[in-house]
């Protein structure tokens, strides 16, 4: 009796832990459209989910000061983002002096192509006449703005927004219109 | 039947109780995290530039390959730390973590306002000690509290497009995170003598 009392608080507990620290949690997270930022991270009220997922991952969070970073592991339509596929970044992006979009495997790792092209920052992008861009993802190569993808199963996209006033108070679209994801074909 | 129901419902709460501890003890058991990653790679209060983000060797994962980026680990033990950075011609960042990689503070070009990000980093004690004509005369230097004696100060540079990364690398190159030397002192309260 008292050994299935005992396993099963260990199973209970460690495995919501392994839960939440490998997938995140919803708690104070702002998402728009298919991307995702914690407000938070970068401070000191940092909550312990984001924390334990954080010191698990072995990353550094950008500083509020500094920036905020958006993520997208899926498109618009909730379709996971799939290397094989022609997918499409565009639009505009919120007010920031500087961002950079790039593109991570699943663990946070730059993904290795012939061009050492892991993602574009603001001044790089090539844009249409009225400031909104389109960047391709494929694992062969598009005109334009091309990030390869090469080829994996499943990525991530960051959008990190520098010196910007995208934070704690942002709630909506209006306040930081986010480009939109979409998947075309797939090979 | 009953007892086993109580039994599971017990195992349950009790499981909770795990989780909430372990997910609270996470940040202090861990060895992957990114201050333990980079303890390995950098020295103690000086400068170290990370070499650039690449697939096959980044020390910490989400880097962004935009940026040259280095790394100033503190210990204040011995004393406060001076840090100049130099502003690069795009966007430059100074970012302090705690030893438990808790963001606490960052600063840009922009908010700092001139050419030289230049700040003091200190414990709230050392702080406390200051001398308060110090702080008079130090009116327009920036005093950066950390909550822990150990920490991370990441320096970043943004290579606006690839071919600035040379640039941006060398902005860095020139910044210092060193120990100040001699304890501040009430300027006058100096013995001539030892001029």
């Amino acid at each position: 009796m008292a050994l299935l009392i005992l396993v099963t608080a260990t199973l209970v507990g460690l495995g919501a832990t392994w839960m939440t620290a490998t997938r995140g949690t919803d708690l104070g997270t702002l998402t728009i459209g298919a991307w995702t930022a914690r407000p938070r991270i970068g401070t000191t009220e940092i909550n312990p989910y984001a924390r334990a997922t954080v010191v698990r991952s072995g990353e550094l969070p950008l500083g509020t000061g500094d920036g905020i970073a958006f993520i997208a592991t899926a498109d618009d339509a909730k379709r996971p983002l799939d290397g094989r596929c022609d997918i499409t970044v565009s639009g505009v992006t919120p007010p920031a002096r500087f961002w950079t979009l790039t593109l991570y495997d699943t663990k946070g790792h730059l993904i290795a192509n012939a061009l050492q092209r892991y993602g574009f920052t603001s001044e790089e992008i090539v844009r249409n006449a009225d400031g909104s861009f389109a960047v391709r993802l494929a694992s062969r190569a598009r005109s334009g703005n091309w990030l390869p993808t090469g080829g994996i199963e499943r990525y991530q996209l960051m959008l990190r927004l520098y010196d910007t006033p995208v934070g704690i108070a942002t709630r909506t679209q209006r306040d930081a219109p986010m480009p939109a994801i979409t998947t075309a074909g797939c090979s | 039947m009953i007892r086993w129901m109580a039994a599971l419902l017990a195992g349950l709460l009790l499981g909770g109780l795990v989780h909430l501890v372990s997910v609270l003890a996470l940040p202090r058991i861990a060895s992957q995290d990114a201050y333990s990653r980079l303890e390995r790679i950098t020295p103690v209060n000086a400068v170290k530039a990370l070499p650039l983000a690449d697939p096959n060797n980044a020390p910490i994962p989400f880097m962004d390959p935009a940026f040259a980026i280095a790394i100033c680990r503190y210990d204040l033990s011995s004393g406060p730390i001076k840090l100049a950075v130099p502003v690069s011609q795009a966007y430059t960042s100074v970012s302090f973590y705690t030893d438990g990689d808790v963001a606490y503070y960052a600063i840009n070009d922009r908010s700092a306002g001139r050419k030289v990000i230049e700040l003091d980093l200190m414990t709230e004690a050392q702080h406390a000690a200051l001398p308060e004509d110090e702080e008079i005369t130090a009116a327009d230097r920036l005093i950066v509290d950390s909550p822990t004696s150990t920490g991370l100060i990441v320096l970043k540079a943004l290579a606006a497009d690839t071919g600035l990364m040379a640039q941006a690398q060398a902005s860095l190159a020139a910044a210092t995170c060193k120990v100040q030397t001699e304890p501040p002192q009430k300027p006058g309260a100096t013995p001539r003598a030892s001029r």
